[in-house]
């Protein structure tokens, strides 16, 4: 039956969320943009909210919840209204969690998944970009040869959050011609981490290129094994996360300019007043919305297990287009004012123009 | 739970609807276009018969909208020669007493064909509807109606068609402003009432867009719905105006559904040609990666996809009892102009086959855009949509 109410069990989930982005996360947020660091205190008790183990078997350490897309997509929304740069470092160890709980087999869950449902938060990660425009996930440039017990990788990558840091990386890589994932430990000869990346926005997330020289992984670790992984529920897993996680950063740049517009008076009336300004906010609030429930139904088809390449698809591409309009409108309500670093639109608008760079950056 | 699967038996409707549109619209589809004022008699017999048994029995929820937007995808035009209570029915049901809905309703499905006609869009004023000219005089136990509406949709037949009525719109004093806007039942066939006119359209040919006049035109006082008394302190108390507000709530997505029959018909219509010549979107690849004319197409779907899952939560909330007022807005707003312009892209995206005749396609363009203008313009749900995010009255943003 059609329903568009989240259960009891999601809205405590997201009240609780939404209390901790407010609370913490809104109040660091542009010192971390301009210190470049995200306080390990807040991080921690992020990882005490249980987003990850609570999703996690119990006989891997996690609290035995059922793992749900769209509970994935309600919490991303959240952390990524507190802040997006905190929200992909918070959910990190996802990008390994959520495949290997799919996809791994079940010798790869049991070494790997407890690692990621400590009770401290322990970084992991995935690499999945390459450093060219026309990047193609569906045929990467990085590749991995079979020799003997192992896979050879070779290649490069960028914009891998947390890598140096990190204790697990998942590695995407072309073998046998498609792109497949491989967990490698950190340390593994031929893996070599490079200087931290400098970006518009993000600037919070420590990110890292990273390149592959003949870097020696077991066979074993080829994710979901003999079977190989499904490459392309992972890439919508991602899409719809990152579009959850664009619903939250074009809400709060709504919510930030609505306000501004009803404060500040110009011809002796507030600027909402005005339907130039007022249209504007209307749209928002109409996309954003839209967005949220392509991404609902999205993450709804990927929790019956059905194949979800198309709506992952559109939507992923609505909500670049939608974030990209709603930071930038913002910006512009707030006038001379959004462009500068004391209010936080032009944060959101940087933050906003990555999403169509993001591949791999978060999931569900 | 959030949830996407429509019932088993709201799937079978869906089949149902479809197949009717397939089977009993599209083959006259053209007849109808290019004979504009020709009444499809038979075909709306057959629909009467068919609203018994079901598959034409609208109301104004989740049902009823999956449902008419598989009719619509049929034909626009004709699926707005469906008997039935209509936008009159509506206001009836939102302000009437449950005496008046029983009287004007009750036996509504019995008998002939009938339809329920609203009347409010006068040549002087449509958006801003409290601004109407058109007088009720109160005389004893009568009302006396005076003026001229036009637009009226589904007017001839709901004037002229025994036991039919048309909702008219009115003001009992001028000077009250909104306060003394309110409605009439009048039947079918009451002396006074006449069809002035018959419109010519840019699209949705079918149905009758019919102006109304009102000459001294003698009513039953019982026929006005809601209060009579014109309260002119408590503006919280235009109770008239509130009832027809709150009509549109109810068909607002209603039209959003409209509209997205229209706009899937001209999506298949594109899909199929193009996998007739073997060409295949490509959903998952980077944008960079695709061309233009998937681009384009991915665009139109997504869109067509916002303004559907809008509409479905629209009219999941009333089924609620949530207001939605805001909703119903965004759904109305994003679901007129999407298909606008979905509809004008496939017409550019097939070229010559786009615009010729010999195709549904130009017509369904034609068709697309009253959707941005009925039950409220597009630029009105906006205003509305604004009102509503910023909590302003109608004189902080008017």
């Amino acid at each position: 039956m059609i329903s568009f109410s989240p259960s009891e069990e999601q809205q405590m989930i997201v009240t609780m969320v939404k209390q901790f982005a407010n609370d913490e996360m809104r109040k660091i947020y542009r010192e971390c943009d301009e210190s470049g660091e995200i306080p390990d205190s807040v991080v921690e008790t992020a990882w005490q909210l249980g987003l990850v183990a609570s999703s996690m078997p119990e006989e891997c350490g996690g609290f035995g919840g059922e793992h749900s897309a769209i509970t994935g997509a309600l919490i991303g929304e959240e952390l990524a209204w507190g802040d997006l740069a905190m929200a992909m470092h918070i959910l990190c160890p996802a990008l390994v969690a959520y495949p290997l709980l799919e996809m791994g087999t079940d010798a790869q869950r049991k070494k790997y998944l407890p690692l990621l449902c400590g009770e401290k938060y322990k970084a992991a990660t995935s690499a999945l970009i390459e450093p060219h425009f026309d990047y193609d996930p569906h045929s990467l440039s990085t590749t991995a040869r079979a020799d003997g017990n192992d896979y050879v990788l070779n290649g490069d990558k960028c914009l891998v959050p947390l890598a140096a840091e990190a204790d697990l990386l998942l590695i995407y890589a072309a073998a046998d011609g498609r792109s497949q994932g491989f967990i490698v430990e950190k340390g593994a000869k031929g893996l070599e981490i490079g200087e931290r990346e400098e970006n518009m926005g993000i600037r919070g997330l420590a990110t890292y290129g990273l390149n592959l020289k003949d870097c020696r992984v077991p066979r074993e670790n080829r994710l979901g094994g003999e079977k190989a992984g499904d490459f392309d529920r992972i890439l919508n897993c991602s899409q719809v996360g990152l579009s959850a996680m664009a619903i939250g950063v074009a809400r709060a740049a709504f919510e930030y300019s609505r306000d501004y517009a009803k404060e500040r008076v110009a011809f002796g009336e507030p600027i909402a007043s005005r339907q130039a300004i007022a249209f504007m906010l209307a749209e928002m609030a109409i996309e954003i919305d839209a967005t949220r429930l392509m991404t609902w139904e999205a993450a709804w088809k990927l929790d019956r297990k059905e194949d979800v390449t198309k709506e992952a698809s559109l939507v992923k591409a609505y909500a670049d287009d939608m974030v990209m309009m709603v930071t930038d409108r913002a910006v512009q309500i707030l006038g001379g004012h959004g462009y500068i670093r004391e209010h936080p639109v032009e944060l959101w608008l940087r933050n906003g123009r990555g999403f169509a760079t993001f591949d791999g950056m978060a999931m569900v | 739970m959030i949830d996407f699967e429509p019932t088993p038996e709201q799937q079978e409707d869906i089949k149902a609807a479809h197949a009717f549109a397939r089977d009993l619209f599209r083959p006259v589809s053209r007849h109808y276009d290019e004979h504009e004022h020709d009444s499809p008699d038979e075909l709306i017999d057959k629909m009467w018969e068919d609203r018994s048994k079901g598959t034409l029995a609208l109301g104004l929820d989740v049902t009823a909208a999956l449902r008419i937007e598989e009719l619509c995808w049929g034909d626009a035009g004709l699926f707005m020669c469906v008997p039935g209570p209509g936008l009159g029915g509506a206001a009836v049901f939102a302000s009437g007493t449950k005496e008046q809905v029983e009287r004007f309703l009750g036996s509504f499905n019995e008998g002939g064909p009938k339809w329920g006609a609203m009347a409010m869009t006068e040549s002087g004023c449509g958006s801003d509807t409290s601004a109407i000219t058109t007088t009720a005089v109160r005389d004893g136990d009568h009302w006396v109606l005076n003026g001229e509406k036009i637009f009226v949709t589904w007017g001839k037949r709901a004037a002229e068609n025994q036991d039919s009525l048309v909702v008219v719109w009115a003001t009992v004093d001028k000077s009250a402003g909104r306060a003394g806007m309110k409605s009439f039942v009048v039947p079918a066939g009451t002396p006074g009432m006449r069809v002035e006119k018959l419109e010519k359209k840019m699209g949705i040919r079918a149905s009758d867009t019919a102006t109304l006049v009102f000459d001294d035109c003698r009513i039953p006082f019982e026929n006005i719905l809601g209060s009579p008394e014109v309260r002119k302190v408590d503006k919280s108390q235009t109770k008239g105006f509130k009832g027809a507000m709150a009509t549109f709530d109810a068909t607002r997505p209603i039209v959003g559904a409209m509209a997205l029959g229209v706009g899937r018909a001209a999506l298949d219509f594109v899909r199929e040609a193009l996998e007739k010549e073997g060409i295949k979107i490509r959903y998952g690849l980077r944008k960079q990666k695709l061309s233009a004319l998937e681009r384009d197409l991915m665009e139109m779907e997504a869109n067509y996809k916002a303004a559907r899952l809008l509409t479905l939560r629209a009219l999941w909330m009333m089924s609620q009892l949530q207001p939605n007022n805001l909703e119903s807005s965004m759904a109305k707003a994003k679901a007129g102009l999407a298909v606008t312009r979905i509809t004008q892209k496939a017409v550019e995206i097939m070229g010559p086959l786009g615009y010729s005749r010999k195709h549904l396609l130009e017509k369904w363009m034609r068709d697309a855009k009253i959707n941005d203008i009925f039950e409220g313009t597009g630029q009105i749900n906006m205003l509305i949509v604004a009102r509503r995010v910023l909590d302003f009255s109608r004189d902080q943003l008017k």
